[in-house]
């Protein structure tokens, strides 16, 4: 009963061009039927994501774990909630993150989770840099 | 089933058989001969309403899979089509959707009467847990099948339920991928499902044969909890029992015809009327009622893992019941203080219910952790230890004994008190459909509500001319073809003037035998042409925000109702929310905004629209379309006769539902009634 091999191959992996998304806008692309959120960040809210203290998290991780070095402003993110998977919104609720309208969770600008019943950060897909402008999911 | 029949078919053609095969014999000692308790009161008869239901559920969904199309793409089309085009297809559909429903009211009070009168003892155990685990497979398979006609609350819920199984440490992730067939719930999720919907409802059945074989070798319990010890404590099941139940099943029908014929989205979400988009999730994801209870133990446990522990525990603890009370005592009838804790801890299963369809809070989840708490100390606190501390009033010698000491019991207020908490709890649904933020729309006046309700044949043509001249600009209507408009309990047009009407479209067909798509003329089987070619370009064409098809539009709509209404609702057969919601939407219009609103560019303020920022511009204005009927041409008529034709195209067999529900009623009353009396007189003699 797992995938079939259709199935897996539509999960390859795809690129995404980034240049058409502004600071401070972000995109919503499916990859394996999941939604993944990519961020263009401001300054603010990296700044925002960096200031937090690491140790008072649910999940702790640092934000320079979670994105990729030289790319700060870019947050990659599976958009589905760790608690019972719904997609949460972007640009919503106390942490310039993400808010999830079923059970209330609230992630930060860097994905990770500040409150509500989710257990963990929003994951972080593989991808990679092909150019400056353009990244590889999966 | 105690002992080798004795039963001779007097037949020599049954007997043949019956030296082969001794099945009459069994069918006999099983269901004519069977002694049952002479003191079984109507809470008896949910075994044989649940045997109904098992029976209708099974026939129907065989039917119902006949015309469904278990695929992403086509399972919610298929399900309108059934409901739509085949015959009594909308009778096929509502008797399997508000049947899942009256079976597990009916197995909650089973349940309960098992509960109370102690029907798990010695020697009945393994009978209760064989009915635990019909109770988890109609779960899992009321579960599955809620998730076929992948709308958005089918596909959220299989989403948030399936991802349960993540909560398992380390194989969690592949469990559930491999409860998925994908990365996420889709095309192949939907299959399996289909496919373990058929299976599920078999093995019921085949627990249920156990179940029923270990009740004829334990015997019946009955309400005082004593065996029956001479042949004056019982009576033959045949007629005695049989009538009993007939009649019993006769009333619960009065209760599930009133749910199919006047009340069928009642029980159900607006949402489910909108088909399945993976990128969308609703505001507020809530299961069907009947799972509600252990969705609020979920819920309220801050831990993901301890919380689905939690909510499957609650159901698990049920096989452990013959054990964690040890009362000698069987029926609470007998315990003063068991009777007392059992009606608190139905009322906490109710709250719980209720607080499951609330979203998870503030003071929801305070009230949720407190009841959670007294759930499972009713099971591993007040029940071992009731059994050694209370002093049980003393027990009849036998139901003879009992039979004639008893007087006239408060039966009927239980039943009233049970009446009104179901209400509550179903109707908790009910406020779980808000559109926050936004003002109730006021009631209308619709000439289709009520039980005789028909569509208003002049509001039908001009809806159908508002819609055409301004709301099909870009809103599709896809559900609905030409030939619709000359159905019966439709706008009343002849089959010519249908066509007529048809041939004024250019609809896309091909390839022909060059290969290339053409234009034709539209054609009575055609369905109206949609604006946009799909959505995205709907979407891009309007500011990001897709106008959505108006074909369920009323269906897919609703509003917070609140306490009381909704109970008073599934009295008054209230069912307008969706219409009084588009009615309010179209008016709702105003150009000055108040204070403390901001709506972004793009928007309009509308007073009804939740959030009240809207991308549609006010689309209709006075004196916008011409009426040949002389009917006023304002926006409240134009909003009212498009609202009207919209209910229509979202139920184009409403009237024949209505009128069939009429007859049905007529019969039910006079069967059960029947059936009343000759059960007074099949029992003359007994009591």
């Amino acid at each position: 009963m797992n995938p079939d091999a259709s199935t897996i191959a539509a999960g390859a992996p795809i690129e995404v061009d980034l240049s058409p998304v502004a600071e401070g806008q972000d995109i919503k692309v499916f990859w394996r039927g999941k939604p993944i959120y990519i961020s263009h960040r401001t300054k603010k809210q990296i700044d925002e994501a960096r200031a937090v203290n690491v140790a008072s998290l649910p999940d702790p991780q640092t934000d320079e774990a979670r994105v990729k070095s030289g790319h700060e402003q870019w947050l990659v993110v599976i958009g589905i909630c760790t608690h019972l998977g719904c997609i949460p919104i972007a640009h919503e609720g106390n942490y310039d993150g993400f808010f999830c309208p079923c059970h209330g969770s609230q992630y930060d600008s860097s994905g990770r989770i500040r409150q509500g019943p989710a257990p963990a950060n929003l994951p972080v897909p593989p991808y990679t840099f092909v150019s400056d402008t353009k990244i590889q999911i999966g | 089933m105690s002992g080798p029949s004795d039963y001779q078919p007097s037949n020599p053609a049954l007997q043949w058989i019956e030296r082969r095969l001794p099945i009459f014999g069994l069918m006999h000692s099983s269901f004519v001969a069977y002694p049952t308790p002479r003191n079984l009161n109507y809470w008896w008869t949910f075994g044989a309403i649940l045997s109904f239901m098992l029976g209708m559920q099974i026939v129907t969904g065989v039917i119902l899979a006949m015309h469904y199309t278990p695929h992403a793409d086509l399972a919610f089309k298929s399900v309108e089509l059934i409901v739509r085009d085949v015959n009594y297809g909308w009778l096929l559909r509502n008797m399997h959707a508000c049947g899942a429903s009256m079976f597990f009211f009916a197995v909650y009070v089973h349940m309960l009467r098992g509960l109370y009168y102690g029907s798990y003892k010695e020697p009945r155990e393994v009978l209760w847990i064989l009915g635990v685990i019909i109770y988890l497979l109609m779960m899992a398979t009321g579960f599955m099948g809620y998730v076929l006609p992948w709308g958005q609350m089918s596909f959220w819920g299989a989403t948030v339920i399936t991802n349960l199984f993540s909560a398992i440490p380390y194989f969690g992730e592949s469990i559930v991928t491999l409860l998925w067939g994908g990365y996420s719930v889709g095309n192949p999720t939907l299959n399996r499902f289909f496919s373990l919907h058929y299976l599920l409802p078999f093995l019921i059945a085949g627990v249920v044969v156990l179940h029923v074989w270990a009740l004829h070798v334990a015997g019946q319990n009955n309400p005082d909890g004593v065996e029956p010890k001479t042949e004056k404590d019982t009576v033959p099941f045949t007629p005695h029992a049989t009538i009993k139940d007939m009649f019993g099943v006769a009333c619960f029908m009065l209760l599930y015809a009133w749910f199919i014929f006047y009340m069928p989205n009642y029980l159900g979400d607006a949402d489910n009327y909108i088909p399945a988009n993976p990128g969308v999730t609703p505001p507020h994801i809530v299961p069907e009622w009947y799972y509600l209870p252990f969705y609020a133990i979920l819920r309220s446990i801050p831990n993901k893992l301890a919380g689905v522990v939690a909510m499957f525990g609650a159901i698990i603890i049920l096989c452990f019941l013959p054990w964690l009370d040890a009362a000698k005592t069987r029926s609470s009838k007998y315990r003063p203080l068991a009777k007392q804790f059992f009606w608190i801890f139905v009322v906490v299963c109710i709250l719980l219910g209720y607080l499951g369809a609330q979203p998870p809070e503030g003071i929801y989840v305070v009230a949720g952790r407190v009841l959670t708490v007294c759930y499972f100390a009713y099971f591993l606190i007040v029940l071992p230890l009731l059994s050694r501390i209370e002093k049980p009033r003393p027990v009849p010698n036998s139901i003879s004994e009992a039979i004639l000491a008893k007087g006239g019991k408060a039966v009927a207020s239980v039943a009233v008190v049970l009446v009104a908490a179901g209400a509550l709890f179903l109707g908790s649904l009910q406020d779980a459909r808000a559109s926050e933020g936004s003002d109730t729309p006021p009631a209308n006046k619709w000439s289709f509500s009520g039980p005789f309700g028909k569509f208003d044949r002049g509001a039908l043509q001009r809806g159908l001319k508002v819609y055409k001249e301004v709301c099909s600009s870009c809103h599709g209507l896809s559900y609905i073809s030409f030939r619709n408009l000359a159905e019966p309990g439709g706008p009343g047009y002849s089959v010519a003037q249908a066509a007529a009407f048809a041939s004024e479209y250019k609809v896309k067909d091909g390839p022909n035998d060059a290969g290339d798509m053409f234009e034709r003329a539209g054609r009575p089987a055609d369905y109206f042409p949609s604006p946009f070619p799909n959505e995205q370009a709907a979407r891009a064409a309007n500011g990001g925000a897709a106008p959505p098809d108006l074909s369920l539009i009323t269906k897919a709509r609703s509003y917070k109702r609140g306490f009381p209404w909704f109970i008073i609702d599934f009295f008054t057969q209230y069912q307008e929310q969706g219409p009084d919601y588009v009615s309010a939407v179209l008016q709702g219009f105003e150009d000055h905004v108040p204070e403390g609103v901001t709506i972004p560019e793009g928007s309009y303020y509308n007073k009804y629209f939740p959030g009240h920022a809207i991308k549609m511009p006010k689309p209709l204005s006075d004196g916008q379309v011409t009426y040949d009927d002389g009917s006023p041409t304002t926006v409240a008529q134009y909003a009212k006769d498009v609202t009207t034709f919209l209910m229509w195209t979202a139920e184009p067999h409403m009237e024949a539902r209505k009128r069939l529900g009429f007859q049905v009623f007529v019969f039910l009353i006079l069967f059960a009634g029947l059936m009343y009396f000759t059960k007074k007189k099949v029992w003359a003699g007994s009591h």
